[in-house]
């Protein structure tokens, strides 16, 4: 395995493991402090479990974030030195500021958990909000450092070298507002779908358990409205694209020829060699609409740019449209949920059919997450800083990468089966009985 | 401008080092627990560390990312020279944060209990040494570009670097240990920890001396400061009183007292280094003001610091008092 294969797939391996963790540590959190909220104003003992419940599985699951996100930090030095004596100074400001985010977290998550009797009830309510709102913060700052590199903004370049660096402008780069965007419904529509999916389950075995279906109830609100939002981001995500990385448009969409009035391909197989997608459902002029609005505009295909610039079309539109199917299901279900809540007020959960649909649904969000951050880096490729730097450029000239590469995929795998171990036991098992708060 | 950034950057490895260091401190005396009350001295220390290990790790992230924002020439020179030991670290902060709360909220069996608590207390020990090691090899001065035929392997792999990390494990447990005496409410207990934190402060003593011995032919630019900078002397003598005081104070049992000073020695000893590697950032090809990134970043970056540090100073200040305060007494039955 070359080096810069190594170093790119080590890098990806971290990223898809923090990535779980992340989202659940932006979501969770507002999961709890909803519960314990309810609990403050219905006096409703189940609720009180339910946050104690899930604080637990924040707990754990947080470790892991937080163990994983401190590999990533030094990865981008260890990994891509090259890119960070570039890019640092520019792309500083956000990491420090999500520094700070980090801290909140992590003080008021120790309030949180360990603060049950020792701090008064509001006290303990409002370190909830604060993990909340951090967890909310840290994720957007980081993303808007993702998202400079997808659109770099904030300095001059005079001879190759960056000058004149304004790191606020840096952060205010184009795809910034759609990427966080995208990125923070995303953390809670996945997270929501997959706690409700899981209560789901336990509901459709024990239809009157009124501790799933609180459970149920809340994941389900939280995931419900973000999934229905998600599309009308996702649209101005794409239209970010389009207008700002167009060879990535193209990739996503298997779009080679130039052309006015370009369709939209759903499914199909992009075959690089003869530059054609392959049996793919077309709608006419989709992409253009999609794109820009204008059932006319015309849509700059792969075969506009050099053959280097492509990044590796196949995978890049087999993971946008799996997101995207990912997201229109979820959008659905949510749909249906909103509907239901509206319609039978307490009693929505009561349907078998219904219950199975949301069951599905839960692992969708983080398959799509996944699938959509491949999108956007494996799109991103050939460049680590789109159109200025080449990925290759940025690696480190350390031999062996292999090594470190296939240590960290096996670290993580045992920790990953590890982990959903402990939260099977400990948090989602035992609904009755053998709970010990 | 660029000084008073790596300054604040050596005061929050400081802070590292006084608060994650303790954490990793408790994980060597997990692995020591002996005697009649190896339990009772389990419990004390995961009870010390479970509410602020991740607050207390922060600090570390703090400084990794100061140091690309600010000297981003440095950061990547220590990324591509220390890989392997870097690396190596990672793995020991993964399993030691991942295998204590996997202790902490797995089922109370016994056996299962232990195989956790034993990942945990020896990555407590290897990654306070290749911390160490990553230190001492950014201040032996063989850090070179691998332009300039540097190595991967020679800089860190060598006596120098190994004897900073085994001074970095015995600092880290001597600051447990007096730490705990404090958080101990229980007479014996109190008393374990403080016989083990005179040992450790002993350990400390003589890691201190090696590595200064080594530095010599290690360090040669370091030895050479610590010896005659103009800091050097007040520093060493301050270092000496603390140490000396924080020796006293454990043999009269104020322990309140001698975790202050414990703090202050540790404090000292690496305000010494920080100053006696002063203007370098990594020995020999970047310094301070080479490696620094221009005030257009700076300035912003010392804004957001210092609002940062209004926001977190008094979540701290919080956190202590609710987990550290007067009166504060060990939780009972351990998991929330
Ligand atoms: C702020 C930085 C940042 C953020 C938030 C992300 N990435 Fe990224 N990613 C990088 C910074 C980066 C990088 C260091 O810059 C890499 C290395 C090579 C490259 O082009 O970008 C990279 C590469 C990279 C690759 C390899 C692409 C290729 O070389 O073909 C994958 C699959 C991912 N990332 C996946 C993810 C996932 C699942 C993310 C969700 C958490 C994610 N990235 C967020
Ligand atoms: C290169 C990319 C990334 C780096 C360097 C990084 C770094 C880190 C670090 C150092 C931590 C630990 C903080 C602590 O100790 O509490 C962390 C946790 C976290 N990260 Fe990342 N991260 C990256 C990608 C992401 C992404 C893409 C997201 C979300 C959109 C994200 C969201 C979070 C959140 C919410 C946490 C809090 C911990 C948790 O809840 O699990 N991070 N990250
Ligand atoms: C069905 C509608 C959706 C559309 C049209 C859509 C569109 C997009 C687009 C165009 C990108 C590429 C951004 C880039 O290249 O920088 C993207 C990325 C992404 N998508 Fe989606 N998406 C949808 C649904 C979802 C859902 C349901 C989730 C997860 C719950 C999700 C998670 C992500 C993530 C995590 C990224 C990468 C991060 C980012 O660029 O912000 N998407 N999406």
């Amino acid at each position: 395995m070359p080096d810069l294969l190594a170093a790119r797939s080590q890098m990806a391996v971290s990223l898809i493991f923090h990535i779980v963790f992340a989202a659940i540590g932006i979501a969770m959190p507002l999961l709890m402090v909803i519960a314990e909220w309810r609990w403050q104003r219905t006096g409703d003992e189940g609720y009180l479990t339910l946050a104690k419940r899930w604080g637990r599985g924040t707990a754990i699951l947080f470790a892991v974030g937080a163990v994983s996100g401190t590999v990533l930090s030094f990865e981008l030095g260890l990994l891509w030195p090259r890119f960070m004596g570039y890019a640092g100074a520019i792309i500083g400001m956000p990491f420090s500021l999500e520094g700070f985010a980090f801290f909140t977290e992590a003080v008021f998550l120790g309030v949180y958990l360990y603060g049950w009797g020792k701090v008064s009830p509001r006290a303990h309510l409002l370190s909830g909000v604060a993990v909340a709102v951090s967890g909310m913060l840290s994720g957007i700052f980081v993303v808007i450092a993702n998202a400079w590199m997808n659109t770099p903004a904030g300095f001059t370049l005079v001879n190759g070298v960056p000058t004149d660096i304004r790191p606020f402008a840096a952060m205010a780069n184009p795809h910034a507002f759609p990427q966080t965007l995208h990125m923070t419904l995303a953390a809670y529509a996945a997270t929501g779908f997959a706690v409700a999916g899981i209560h789901a389950l336990f509901l459709r075995r024990d239809p009157n358990n009124g501790f799933h279906r609180k459970a149920c109830g809340i994941a389900l609100a939280v995931g419900a409205v973000t999934a229905v939002l998600q599309p009308l981001s996702g649209d101005i995500m794409a239209k970010a694209v389009a207008r700002n990385q167009p060879v990535k448009l193209a990739a996503f969409e298997g779009h080679f020829e130039t052309r006015r009035g370009a369709p939209l391909h759903i499914g199909g197989w992009p075959d690089e060699g003869a530059g054609v997608t392959r049996w793919a459902l077309e709608v006419p002029r989709g992409l253009s609409l999609l794109a820009f609005n204008d059932p006319d505009a015309e849509v700059r295909g792969l075969n506009d740019f050099p053959r280097e610039n492509w990044p590796p079309v196949a995978i890049v539109h087999l993971a946008f449209q799996l997101m995207v199917a990912c997201g229109t299901v979820m959008a659905l279900v949510g749909l249906w949920s909103v509907w239901r809540r509206w319609r039978y007020r307490s009693g929505w959960p009561s349907s078998r059919r219904f219950l199975l649909a949301v069951a599905v649904a839960a692992p969708l969000g983080f398959i799509a997450i996944e699938a959509g951050w491949i999108v956007t880096e494996v799109g991103r490729q050939p460049w680590i800083i789109y159109g200025i730097m080449r990925t290759r450029e940025a690696v480190t000239p350390m031999p062996g990468l292999i090594v470190p590469f296939l240590t960290f995929t096996v670290l993580y795998l045992l920790l990953g089966g590890m982990t959903a171990w402990l939260i099977w036991r400990q948090v989602i098992a035992s609904p009755s009985g053998t709970y010990h708060a | 401008m660029p000084e008073l950034v790596a300054g604040l950057m050596a005061g929050a490895l400081i802070l590292y080092a006084l608060l994650g260091g303790a954490d990793y401190g408790g994980g060597v005396w997990d692995l020591l627990a002996t005697g009649p009350r190896a339990r009772e001295q389990r419990r004390l220390i995961a009870d010390a560390i479970a509410p602020v290990w991740e607050a207390n790790h922060v600090w570390l992230i703090l400084v990794l990312v100061v140091l690309f924002t600010a000297f981003p020439p440095a950061f990547a020179a220590i990324g591509t020279a220390l890989h392997i030991p870097l690396t190596l670290m990672l793995i020991g902060v993964v399993l030691r944060g991942t295998a204590f709360t996997f202790r902490h909220y797995d089922d109370q069996h016994d056996q299962v209990q232990r195989r956790w608590g034993l990942v945990f207390s020896i990555a407590s020990i290897i990654t306070p040494i290749l911390l160490g090691v990553a230190v001492g090899a950014v201040v032996s001065g063989n850090i070179r570009s691998p332009e300039a035929g540097g190595s991967f392997v020679l800089p860190w792999l060598a006596p120098f670097p190994f004897a900073v990390g085994l001074l970095a494990l015995a600092l880290f447990a001597f600051l447990a240990a007096v730490f705990l005496t404090v958080e101990a409410h229980e007479r014996e207990l109190a008393n374990d920890f403080r016989l083990r934190a005179i040992w450790a402060g002993v350990a400390v003593f003589l890691t201190a001396g090696l590595a200064l011995l080594l530095a010599r032919r290690g360090a040669p630019m370091i030895w050479e400061h610590l010896l005659t900078g103009r800091w050097a002397v007040p520093l060493q003598v301050a270092t000496a009183l603390a140490a000396i005081g924080a020796f006293a104070a454990l043999w009269i049992r104020r322990f309140r007292l001698a975790r202050v000073l414990a703090a202050a020695q540790v404090s000292l000893i690496l305000a010494g280094w920080a100053t006696a590697q002063f203007p370098w950032l990594v020995v020999p090809e970047h310094t301070i003001r080479s490696a620094a990134a221009p005030d257009s970043v700076l300035q912003p970056l010392l804004v957001a610091l210092g609002l940062g540090a209004l926001v977190l100073a008094p979540s701290i200040y919080y956190l202590m008092r609710v987990f550290k305060g007067r009166g504060q007494r060990s939780t009972v039955n351990g998991r929330p």
